[in-house]
């Protein structure tokens, strides 16, 4: 999809059109323009690395963001494929744009070292993909602008709704696949739509 | 705020399986809902909590629509009635500003547990239909000034009978469980079994709502009140 520029009214910069005219990430006006865009939650996270980001880590591009905990043995390495199968099927031009955000449930076991790991098991240990954790609060804020429902179990593992959002260069929610069997092709279609 | 003592509750709906007995901590709780008067301080010193200036993400378009304007309830809204047209967002932004936080469900279902003269009257039949009364009854044109019902035996009012309340952790509610893939067993099934106590269905009322709400909702008769932790207020500020 096509980035958009934007220029308020009174906007000098509006009225240079070699400045507005190239495509480039959607500029703090447009966000508050629109007013949905989940960076909007201004969120820090960890990465597998170790190193500090924001929520908005991939601003300008289109991002399937999902969230998952660690020692979930099927569903969530489950999820993780079907998002890297999709991605794969698409052409190599199609698929350049696209990143993946992967967020934690579980921040005191999926430290950056086992997200690391993760990483390298799901076969997804690209620049292309984040693995990143959030303090507890911060989780418990993603996942509700995310719709994404959880609840630690004694056992220590969770219980969530497997969701998977495309979120466009703006951070602004463009659509949903709710659920293990929905299908992701017409979230990655509507990614390059605009 | 009241001190809410620390006990073992078991809640009528298990919030998941294998919860069924939890241990609550002390807390304090709110006696009475939060206000529009006391919201309308808040928005004052949090400009990004105004309601021409906040985020999409954090509320939808009929927050505070029952006000005036951004800084004026207007004439037809009482400083006193519980604040209403707020998201979790919100709420729970107001509750830091404050040093404190939401309750969770399972404090919020214990201190509802209590009446006038009991901390537990969930096995009264006559406390149930109270209750149930307020359920069927349509809404109010215009909400009561909170703190006009009876306390109960904590001295905390309005947890029946005025409005719907937020918790922290109203996501918890109810949950397909995806992640545990149990071959597509649906939530009508696993919220029957889980039931310990079949005869409060106001709490089967509450739960089906916080179900079905997402964060950034906003409606006429939610509203919230905010709780603190024993060990003090908290550093977090929205």
């Amino acid at each position: 999809m096509s980035v958009a520029t934007v220029t308020s009214a009174g906007d000098p910069e509006g009225e240079n059109p070699t400045c507005c005219s190239e495509t480039h990430a959607v500029s703090q006006s447009a966000e508050a323009a629109t007013g949905e865009s989940l960076y909007a939650l201004e969120k820090k996270l960890v990465d597998q690395r170790g190193t500090s980001i924001g929520l908005d880590v991939y601003r300008g591009h289109p991002v399937l963001v999902t969230m998952f905990f660690g020692h979930c043995r099927d569903v969530c390495p489950m999820q993780a494929a079907r998002i890297k199968a999709a991605i794969d099927s698409l052409g190599t031009e199609e698929r350049k744009p696209l990143r993946v955000l992967m967020i934690s449930l579980d921040p005191s076991r999926d430290t950056p070292p086992a997200l690391a790991t993760l990483a390298k098991t799901y076969g997804v240990d690209t620049p292309d993909w984040t693995f990143a954790t959030a303090s507890e609060d911060d989780v418990r804020e993603i996942a509700a602008a995310l719709g994404i429902r959880y609840v630690r179990l004694p056992d220590g593992s969770f219980n969530h709704s497997a969701v998977v959002t495309l979120l466009d260069e703006g951070g602004v929610i463009r659509g949903r696949a709710d659920g293990l069997t929905a299908p992701l092709a017409p979230l990655l279609a509507r990614s390059k739509s605009h | 705020m009241v001190h809410i003592p620390g006990a073992t509750f078991e809640p009528a709906f298990a919030p998941a399986p294998g919860i069924t007995r939890i241990d609550v901590s002390a807390f304090f709780v709110d006696r009475r809902p939060v206000t529009n008067g006391e919201f309308l301080q808040f928005v004052r010193e949090y400009p990004r909590f105004r309601r021409s200036s906040i985020p999409g993400i954090l509320a939808d378009k009929t927050y505070l629509s029952h006000w005036s304007n951004d800084l004026d309830p207007g004439e037809g809204v009482s400083p006193n009635q519980p604040v209403t047209h707020v998201s979790w967002f919100a709420a729970k932004a107001y509750c830091e500003a404050r040093g404190d936080r939401l309750p969770s469900w399972v404090e919020w279902e214990y201190v509802a547990a209590a009446d006038e003269t009991r901390r537990d009257a969930r096995s009264d039949a006559a406390w149930q239909q109270r209750i149930l009364d307020w359920y069927a009854r349509p809404s109010h044109d215009a909400l009561p000034n909170v703190g006009m019902g009876s306390a109960n035996i904590y001295g905390v009012q309005d947890l029946h009978g005025l409005i719907w309340e937020w918790v922290s952790d109203f996501h918890a509610m109810l949950i397909r469980p995806d992640s545990r893939d149990d071959g597509g067993r649906f939530f009508c099934g696993a919220g029957a079994t889980a039931a310990a106590d079949k005869s409060g269905y106001a709490i089967f009322m509450r739960v089906a709502f916080l179900s079905s709400v997402e964060a950034r909702y906003t409606t006429a008769n939610l509203g919230f009140r905010c709780a603190r932790d024993v060990a003090g207020k908290r550093e977090t500020r929205p």
